[in-house]
């Protein structure tokens, strides 16, 4: 199928069934311009998966698994010990959900990266389970609207704070962790090409606005992307054999408040100026924490 | 077990085969780029989440953008991201 390849570029091609203006599907095309077509895939199930294998359609160009939900982490490590065993250098990439890998899967994650197996992990973070109808995960963020953390009289929405994946990957010595937004492409695309060059497991973590799950409008993916990383919420970063080694957050950055970021979406519009506050302190704890 | 022996179909289907999916009877707004404007920048190719927005040269041998409308959704995402304001929605 190298004649779609060419007509429209990607391994991932059109006629897939996500939302019109989805940012998981923008982010993944991002990704795939990083990639080879010596590249096995494998999806935790989710919107991505969903959309792009409506049977007997696919939209992948490249050799493509789904097996469970929680399953990615281990149905990888065993392609990569046949591959190991075959002599081959194939990459293997893993695209799941923020429930896939902040909650159903984490275990088995956490078992992939102590076998220091050299897979690269795509963490496509819309802060909820999107495919479902917008449950809250643990990437879910305080203060959000979610179908299971519902505002109202009694409910500012999810009482809880977004769990710190990136810590997690940290804590089992991997070689590259990174997170982006859909809004930089160009950045998505290096990472992965960085992460697939690193020894060792990698991880990264793209936050992924989904129209349904932000409430926000077809073309807002990228505005919502931009604020978070222009807010200091969900900064650029890069992690180098576990140090700090690329932030947003420069001498030069100037953030925007978080109000700009939590405004043009319909699941943070019922905050109150007290709780909208506490977001801003999280903002500004992380310009102190990432500055370079 | 035996593919053959239990009649279950192939589960593995055609790469690709999505095209069959024409998505553009989706769209209730339509993107129209001005090739005048089109800076050839390629922002709204690489924020396309249906991969139908591609970047084709024209006569002069200039990178302009041009939509596939058999499969494109009508979001309006490349016209918000387009730093020249070359792309413009207009109601099908
Ligand atoms: C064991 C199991 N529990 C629940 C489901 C139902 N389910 C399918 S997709 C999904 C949500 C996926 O959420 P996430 O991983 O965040 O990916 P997203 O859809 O947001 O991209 C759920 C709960 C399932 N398929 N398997
Ligand atoms: S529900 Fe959200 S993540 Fe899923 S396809 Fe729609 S916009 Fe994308
Ligand atoms: S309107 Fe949406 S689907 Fe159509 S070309 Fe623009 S970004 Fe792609």
């Amino acid at each position: 199928m190298s004649t779609n390849k060419k007509k429209f570029n990607s391994f991932l091609s059109p006629g897939h069934n996500a939302c019109a203006g989805c940012g998981q599907l923008s982010a993944a095309q991002s990704v795939m311009r990083a990639l080879t077509d010596d590249t096995i895939l494998i999806s935790s199930t989710g919107c991505l998966e969903v959309t792009t294998t409506a049977y007997p359609q696919s939209s992948w160009q490249l050799p493509w698994i789904h097996s469970l939900f929680e399953n990615a982490a281990p149905v990888a490590s065993g392609i990569k010990a046949a591959l190991k065993k075959k002599k081959k250098k194939t990459k293997v990439v893993i695209q799941a959900g923020d429930g896939a890998t902040y909650d159903i899967g984490i275990g088995l994650i956490s078992g992939m990266w102590e076998r220091n197996e050299e897979i690269v992990y795509i963490c496509y973070d819309t802060e909820a389970y999107s495919n479902t109808g917008i449950q809250a995960s643990g990437s879910t963020p305080w203060g959000a609207n979610t179908v299971t953390t519902p505002a109202g009289e009694k409910s500012f929405g999810s009482n809880q704070q977004k769990k710190d994946m990136l810590k997690i990957a940290l804590a089992h010595g991997l070689n590259y962790v990174a997170q982006s937004t859909t809004a930089f492409p160009d950045d998505i695309t290096n990472k992965v090409k960085k992460a697939l060059a690193t020894p060792g497991p990698s991880y990264i973590q793209i936050l992924s606005p989904c129209v349904p799950g932000w409430k926000i409008k077809t073309n807002q993916a990228g505005e919502g992307a931009r604020l978070a990383v222009q807010t200091a919420l969900y900064p650029l970063l890069e992690y180098t054999n576990g140090e700090l080694s690329n932030s947003s957050i420069n001498k030069n950055f100037k953030a925007l408040p978080v109000s700009d970021y939590l405004s043009i979406q319909g699941r943070f519009k019922h905050l109150s100026e007290a709780e909208i506050k506490q977001i801003q302190a999280l903002a500004d704890k992380n310009l102190k924490l990432f500055k370079l | 077990m035996s593919l053959k022996n239990n009649k279950i179909k192939n589960p593995v289907t055609q790469p690709g085969s999505a095209l069959n999916n024409k998505t553009g009877d989706w769209r209730t707004e339509k993107p129209i780029i001005d090739p005048n404007l089109c800076i050839g920048c390629s922002r709204c190719v690489k924020m396309c989440p249906d991969a139908c927005m591609l970047m084709k040269l024209d006569k002069e041998g200039k990178l302009k953008a041009e939509v596939d409308y058999d499969y494109c959704k009508g979001c309006g995402l490349c016209a918000s991201e387009c730093p020249v304001k070359a792309i413009l929605m207009e109601k099908e």
